[in-house]
This record gives C-alpha cells, sequence and structure tokens, in this order.
C-alpha cells in the first residue's frame, strides 16, 4: 500500500471519529444544562470552560471568543471555520482525505461521508442544529455509526483497512481521555474523591454519557455514579469498546497485522510505544492514578497517544512527505492542461 | 413530452426539417413521448442528487468555496444508427493510425518533412515537438495509446473532425457514468431501443496498458500518475484506477532506483512497470522538462529511455494536438495509407501561409480563430460572436506570432433537443468525443461524450464554459 494512501486512509477514520466525539461531547453537556436551573453567568462559564479545555484548543477559542458561552463554545466546537478541530471541518477533512484515495475506499462509504459533508455544509445544517440540536447531533452520531459499520462490512480487511482502525482507535483513546478530564476541577489534586453532592453525580453520569458509556457503566457498577469507578471504567474496562485500554488493545494489534510481528516484540517505535501503552494500561489500578493525580495521569496519557501517532508518520508515511512545498504544489496540479469536456 | 419542440433552421439530431422523428430516434420517442412532466421531473431531479452525492464533479480553478460542481447531464440521449457509427469508428482508425505513423516518422526518418509535405518549420518549431526524443523507439511502436477526436455536425448534417486530443483526454468516466444514470434512470428502455454498450472500457483500457509491459515482465505493475487531488479531472482519475483495480499515484509515491521506477509503500520500494500518465510532458520529470514540477518523478525519463517502464501516451504526442498539425492530417492519411480522409476536417486556414493570412485578417469578423496550443475553450476569438475590442488584440496576436494561430469558418454545430426547465425541450448545439484506444488493436467503445452547449445559442461545449453532457447510444440496428 503506498504511504500516501495509508496516512489519508488513517486521517480520514480519525477525523470521523472526532466529529462523533465532538457531537456527543456537546450534545451530552446541552442536555445536562437543562438540569439545573437558575444558572448565572459564572456558573454558564464554568460549565463550559473546561469543555473547550477537553478538546486542548483553549488558547484557540479566546483568539475568537472572549469568554465561555453556551453560544460561543457551540459554535467553535460546531461550525467554526477557523477552528481546525471544529465538527464541521473535521467531517471537510476526513471527505478531503476520502476523495485522495476514492479509488481504495468503497462506493458505499463514499458515499455515505459525502452526504453528511454535504448535509453539515449546507445551510440545512443551521437551520437543523437551531431548530433541535439533538436531531442536529443524532444524524452526526448515526452517520458516524454507520461509516463505521459500512467500513467493517464493506472494506477489504487488508493493511488499508488496519490503518483506518488504528487512526479510530489514537482518536479514541484520546478523546476518551479528554471526556474524562472535563471535571477535573472538582477533584483534589492527589488522593481520591470523596463524596459526591447531586449535582456533581449528574456531571459525572454526563462524562459517561459523552462516551455512549451510561448503559454499559450501570450493567457493570450499578446506578451509583462516583468518580472512581468512571475512572476506573473509562481507563480500564477490558470489554468496552471506548475504554482507553480497549483502544490502546486494538491499536496495539492492528499495528502488528500491518507488520506481521508477534506479541511481545516490536521492530519501530509505533509499535515499541503502543505495546509499553497496553501493558501499562493492563497492570495499573485506579487507585494508583488517583494518588499521584487524575489530571496528571491523563496528561500524561495524552502525550504517550501524541507520541505513537507520531512514530506511526515516521514508520509508515514520512517517505512521501519529505521536502514538500505545499502551496506551489497545489499550484502545479491547477494547471495541468487536462484536455477537458 | 417534446410536442411542441421545433428544430428551427437547424440541423437536428433527432428531428427533420419538417419536424418529423428521424428513423434511429423512433424506438426512443416511443417510450419518451408517454412520460408525463412530473415524472420527468422526479427523474432528472433524482439523477442530480446522485451525481452529487456520489462526488461526480470537476473543479473549477480559482474557486476556494464551492470549488466542485457537478457536470450538467441532460436525459435526451445522442442516439447514432450503426451504419453512421461503423463509418465514423473506419473514419477515426484511419485517423489514429495515420498520426501515430506520423509521429514515428517525425521522430526517426522524418520522411514527410523531406518529401515536402508538410514544411520541416512546422514541425521543428512546434511547441511540443520534443527534439531529445528523436530516434527514441517507444515501446510496440506506439505513441497514441489513448486519444479523444472531438467531432461535430453541420448544416448538412455531415461528420468533421474538429480536433484531435493526443495528450491526456478526458471525460470518458463521464461517458460510464451517463450510462450508468440512464439505466437507473429508464430500465426498460434499453431493451426496447436496443443499444450498445460501453462499460468494457476499464478492461480494454487496462488490456492496452498491460499490452505495453517492458519485454520480459509477466505480470506487470500498471499505475496512474495523477497530478493530485486538486486536478479538474482527479474525479476520472480515480473513477478510472478503481474500474482498472489499479493503485493511482502521485509523483511524489514514485522513485527512480537504477533507472528502474518504484512505489513507495508502506513495506518498502515497489516496481512499477506501466504509468498510464494524466501529466504533461513538461511536467513529467524535473531533471529533464520544467526544473520547478513538483509533480513529476525524477530520473522518471531515464527510466523509461533504458525500457524498464513503459508510458502511455508516449512522450512527445503533444505535437499532434498543435493545431497546425491538425491542418495536415489529412496529407498524412494520403501520404502514409494511401487513403482519401473518411471524415474530413474543418477547413481550416494557417494564419502563417501569406495567403490564409491575408484572408484571416480581413475577415476576423467571421471567422473562429485558435491558439495552436491551447485546449478547453481557452485562447479563442469567435469572431461573429467578438466585439472590436476583441477582434483587434486577435489581429496584433496574429500578426506577431502567425505560426502559432489557425482560423476556420464558424460552423454551425447541429443541435439536439435538450431539457430547459419544467419539461420544456429546445435545441441545443452538440459535439461528439469518441475515446479511441491503441494496443494490440484499435479499440473505441461505441459512442463516447456527447457535449452540450447549454446557453441558448452558444456554441461552446467546454464543462468549464457552461457546457453539459448527454448519454451517447449506439444502435445495434439502424432504427
Amino acid at each position: 500500500m503506498l504511504s500516501r494512501v495509508a496516512n489519508c486512509l488513517y486521517w480520514m477514520s480519525r477525523h470521523t471519529e472526532r466529529a462523533e466525539n465532538i457531537a456527543r461531547l456537546v450534545d451530552t453537556n446541552l442536555q445536562l444544562l437543562l438540569d439545573f436551573r437558575n444558572l448565572d453567568e459564572e456558573r454558564v462559564s464554568q460549565h463550559w470552560l473546561p469543555i473547550v479545555q477537553a478538546t486542548g484548543d483553549e488558547a484557540a477559542f479566546f483568539q475568537l471568543h472572549p469568554k465561555a458561552t453556551g453560544e460561543s463554545v457551540t459554535e467553535f466546537l460546531i461550525f467554526q471555520q477557523e477552528n481546525p478541530n471544529s465538527l464541521v471541518q473535521s467531517i471537510c477533512q476526513a471527505r478531503e482525505n476520502a476523495r485522495m484515495v476514492r479509488d481504495q475506499i468503497t462506493f458505499e462509504l463514499w458515499e455515505e461521508l459525502n452526504r453528511l459533508y454535504l448535509f453539515v455544509t449546507s445551510p440545512e445544517a443551521r437551520h437543523v442544529w437551531r431548530r433541535s440540536p439533538s436531531h442536529f447531533f443524532e444524524q452526526i452520531k448515526a452517520s458516524s455509526l454507520q461509516m463505521i459499520g459500512i467500513t467493517y462490512a464493506t472494506l477489504l480487511h487488508n493493511q488499508g483497512w488496519h490503518f483506518t482502525q488504528i487512526g479510530k482507535f489514537l482518536e479514541r483513546a484520546d478523546k476518551t481521555s479528554r471526556i474524562l478530564d472535563v471535571r477535573h476541577q472538582t477533584l483534589p489534586e492527589r488522593g481520591a474523591p470523596s463524596a459526591i453532592s447531586q449535582a456533581e453525580a449528574l456531571e459525572w453520569s454526563a462524562v459517561l454519557r459523552s462516551c455512549s458509556a451510561w448503559d454499559a457503566y450501570k450493567s457493570i457498577h450499578g446506578a451509583e455514579v462516583h468518580p472512581k469507578p468512571v475512572t476506573e471504567f473509562l481507563l480500564f474496562n477490558e470489554d468496552f469498546p471506548r475504554s482507553v485500554r480497549f483502544c490502546a488493545g486494538e491499536l496495539n494489534t492492528a499495528l502488528r497485522r500491518i507488520s506481521g510481528v508477534a506479541e511481545g516484540r516490536f521492530v519501530n517505535d509505533a509499535e515499541k510505544l503502543a505495546g509499553r501503552l497496553l501493558a501499562e494500561l493492563q497492570f495499573s489500578t485506579v487507585d494508583e492514578i488517583f494518588s499521584r493525580g487524575l489530571h496528571r495521569y491523563l496528561d500524561e496519557l495524552q502525550l504517550k497517544l501524541n507520541s505513537i501517532g507520531d512514530a506511526l508518520f515516521s514508520s509508515y508515511f514520512f517517505l512521501s512527505f519529505a521536502g514538500f512545498d505545499e502551496e506551489q504544489f497545489v499550484q502545479q496540479e491547477e494547471q495541468q492542461q487536462q484536455i477537458r469536456p | 413530452m417534446l410536442q411542441r419542440y421545433s428544430p428551427e433552421a437547424f440541423f437536428d439530431e433527432m428531428f427533420t426539417p419538417d419536424g418529423e422523428v428521424r428513423p434511429h430516434y423512433r424506438r426512443f420517442q416511443q417510450c419518451f413521448a408517454p412520460l408525463a412532466r412530473d415524472e420527468f421531473d422526479q427523474k432528472r431531479q433524482a439523477v442530480d442528487l446522485a451525481f452529487l452525492r456520489q462526488g461526480i464533479t470537476f473543479n473549477v480553478y480559482g474557486d476556494s468555496q464551492g470549488a466542485e460542481r457537478i457536470f450538467p447531464f441532460d436525459l435526451v440521449p445522442r442516439i447514432i444508427p450503426a451504419r453512421e457509427w461503423e463509418l465514423l469508428e473506419r473514419g477515426l482508425v484511419q485517423r489514429i493510425t495515420a498520426l501515430n505513423l506520423f509521429l514515428h516518422d517525425i521522430y526517426h526518418d522524418q520522411r514527410i518533412l523531406k518529401d515536402g509535405v508538410i514544411p520541416p518549420m512546422y514541425v521543428l518549431s512546434g511547441k511540443h515537438f520534443r527534439r531529445e526524443f528523436i530516434n527514441f523507439n517507444v515501446p510496440k511502436d506506439i505513441y497514441i495509446h489513448v486519444c479523444g477526436s472531438d467531432l461535430i455536425r453541420g448544416d448538412d448534417g455531415r461528420y468533421l473532425v474538429l480536433e484531435d486530443n493526443a495528450r491526456c483526454p478526458s471525460g470518458v468516466s463521464y461517458v460510464l457514468e451517463n450510462r450508468g444514470a440512464m439505466k437507473r434512470t429508464f430500465p426498460t428502455m434499453f431493451e426496447q431501443v436496443g443499444v450498445q454498450p460501453v462499460e468494457h472500457y476499464p478492461q480494454e483500457l487496462l488490456r492496452m496498458l498491460q499490452h505495453l509491459a517492458p519485454a520480459g515482465v509477466a505480470d506487470p505493475t500498471v499505475v496512474l500518475l495523477t497530478p493530485g487531488a486538486y486536478n479538474s479531472a482527479y474525479f476520472e482519475h480515480t473513477y478510472l484506477a478503481r474500474q482498472m483495480g489499479i493503485e493511482i499515484v502521485e509523483g511524489r509515491d514514485l522513485v527512480v532506483r537504477d533507472s528502474r521506477v518504484y512505489m513507495r509503500t508502506t513495506q518498502g520500494l515497489q516496481p512499477v512497470h506501466v504509468i498510464y500518465r494524466r501529466i504533461d510532458d513538461d511536467f513529467i520529470d524535473p531533471t529533464v522538462f520544467r526544473r520547478d514540477s513538483m509533480l513529476g518523478v525524477p530520473g522518471l525519463v531515464n527510466a523509461y529511455r533504458s525500457g524498464n517502464v513503459s508510458l502511455a501516451n508516449s512522450i512527445g504526442t503533444g505535437i499532434a494536438d498543435d493545431k497546425v498539425m491538425y491542418y495536415f492530417v489529412p496529407r498524412m492519411i494520403r501520404y502514409y495509407l494511401d487513403q482519401e480522409p473518411l471524415i474530413d476536417n474543418v477547413p481550416t486556414y494557417l494564419a502563417n501561409e501569406e495567403a490564409d493570412r491575408k484572408y484571416i485578417l480581413e475577415n476576423l469578423s467571421k471567422l473562429v480563430v485558435k491558439a495552436a496550443n491551447e485546449s478547453g475553450g481557452y485562447g479563442m476569438l469567435m469572431g461573429p460572436k467578438a466585439s472590436s475590442a476583441e477582434i483587434e488584440e486577435f489581429r496584433k496576436k496574429i500578426e506577431s506570432d502567425p505560426r502559432n494561430y489557425i482560423a476556420q469558418p464558424m460552423i454551425s454545430l447541429s443541435r439536439h433537443p435538450t431539457h430547459i426547465s419544467e419539461g420544456e425541450f429546445e435545441g441545443r448545439h452538440v459535439d461528439l468525443r469518441p475515446f479511441i484506444l491503441y494496443g494490440e488493436k484499435i479499440v473505441i467503445v461505441p459512442g463516447g461524450l456527447t457535449r452540450v452547449a447549454l446557453r441558448k445559442g452558444s456554441l461552446v461545449v467546454n464543462s468549464s464554459q457552461g457546457g453539459g453532457s448527454k448519454d451517447t447510444w449506439v444502435l445495434y440496428g439502424d432504427e
């Protein structure tokens, strides 16, 4: 498989996953607000600011908006053109990557992604959003899940598919860890959290819902919500498909399927780092994490995920990108005098 | 449908001057006429929506927002009876054969120049004449592997060749997609009318490309080299690659080592044997042609010269696209094949010939003037429709660079019933671009791309200038 193609498949899948995660995160938090009454400006800001922080784009946000309100945060996360990680921009980028490898993906996948792209970039999208945000997010989530299904059911499960898996699980692990981090300011810097208020319990259940984890969590831990079991569930659960451990496991498997290297060995940095991360997640406990501080742990976790992404780039994609002036390149592509119809 | 249609004073593909349906359109009309207006409208909208959803679009340059457009598609097919098509087919085979012999000749012995059939100056001064390739033997002696000649019909209905596109003609993906759309829209019609299929084009293309493989390579790796996703024809590149099941590569995906071409894959370098390139000569190798090219592959020409990789089309075919060479194609046919051309050229004047130039400059307001090496409807003066300022601009251009201009009388292209709005049809001008494949034998899929000038009265069919397309049906019979 061409390195450039592998890179596009990876990003196509990663951006789609990102869009879906933003949809869930914003949707849940909008619904959560309905449970609180008489919120003043400060409380509203306290609610929304951590969500921007969770995406890691706080600086970019404040360049565009003076303060964190429901309106500014949702605009920034969903439609903002200047935010490359907004929901709409993520879908645009997923589609652009798909377009570059149009010949490598199936008709069904392309058509669904293109349909989603045409929807979110149409004026209709804003109408739907204004009339009913949850209906809007419903569409995004359904489309993303449909694409996951189409990818699974129609793409050859060869190398290209493994690269889409890597993109998806790397992004999902990162987003789960960031969503888990949203309420860290209510936790002590170190040590286990004490009992929590009813309002806080609602906030932590919003964390679970943002990861589509509510039903799965209840079936294991019951209806009682507390930061500790929530953290344990989202980080370490072996079977929940959005837990960081599960993602790291899938990531590790996909990497090994590509290179053919057995478990317990590695031939490149991506495999080394992914294997190490998986082992760490397998052999850690939630108590250890709280004693060091959850926020600090999650920060480090995100750095590790980033370095796996970097290692992947230099192991598999780098060849086709060495010494590249994009602007001149685009100009020449356009100039090509195709004798067109 | 079509009750109130009038062919007016033009040659109409479907109707005779007194409003009778021509025999080869009768079966179609029997199926089409009973359609209700709103049924037709629904079908039309469904087709447009499907094209948009599938991303069957082309890029418009200099338009960053919404840069992709669908190529407008008209649901009334253009129909050609079998007998007419057989003649066209023979004429096109004759033409590509002569063009290929011409290219081989000018890159070897140059007999046609020495015998005075074509003044040598015209060839040697050609912008796309590649003197670097003189005495180079291209694989299997084939230069033009894919050719898209544009055909038109004038007032009397006679077919004429308007130009030969011997570099990277595009549009064949629309032929295939249009047919798919028509089959979904009017499934029963095909059986009743009897239409020859076009769907085998990708297989024929792949077979032709495999035929070119360097000697000794039993199972060649064929790739399609694209300028990239920002190119106007990118949809077509991915479409063809997918249909053929080959890799689509950009220049940066390829690398040359020891005069052999490899692609960079996640498993290391893998050899490439045949390249269907959709990049102009100028950009293909920065070490030989344009140095600033980022689209090409350094060393590719060397690998090509060493016989380790084959290119389609060959390097140097651009000279056959030169509109001045077009003037000489009938002479080539007589010289190499000792035959009379089966399809005529449009009468053409060469600005570089004294008498012709005088005529051109005196009749600019009646003529169509074309730059020798432009395409896509650019670099053109439509005399009868031009302002006096435009005419004066071209007068200066012709006087300062006569080698690079030709002129032709304005041909009133044939018209075809075309949907205008809400179930109303009017005549619009059309042309036809068949696609010719030259491999082990010469293959032309029946029909080609019918382009239609959607603006009322317009003669410009190019997609960049308000053109659309139609499905082209070649019948099994004559009615």
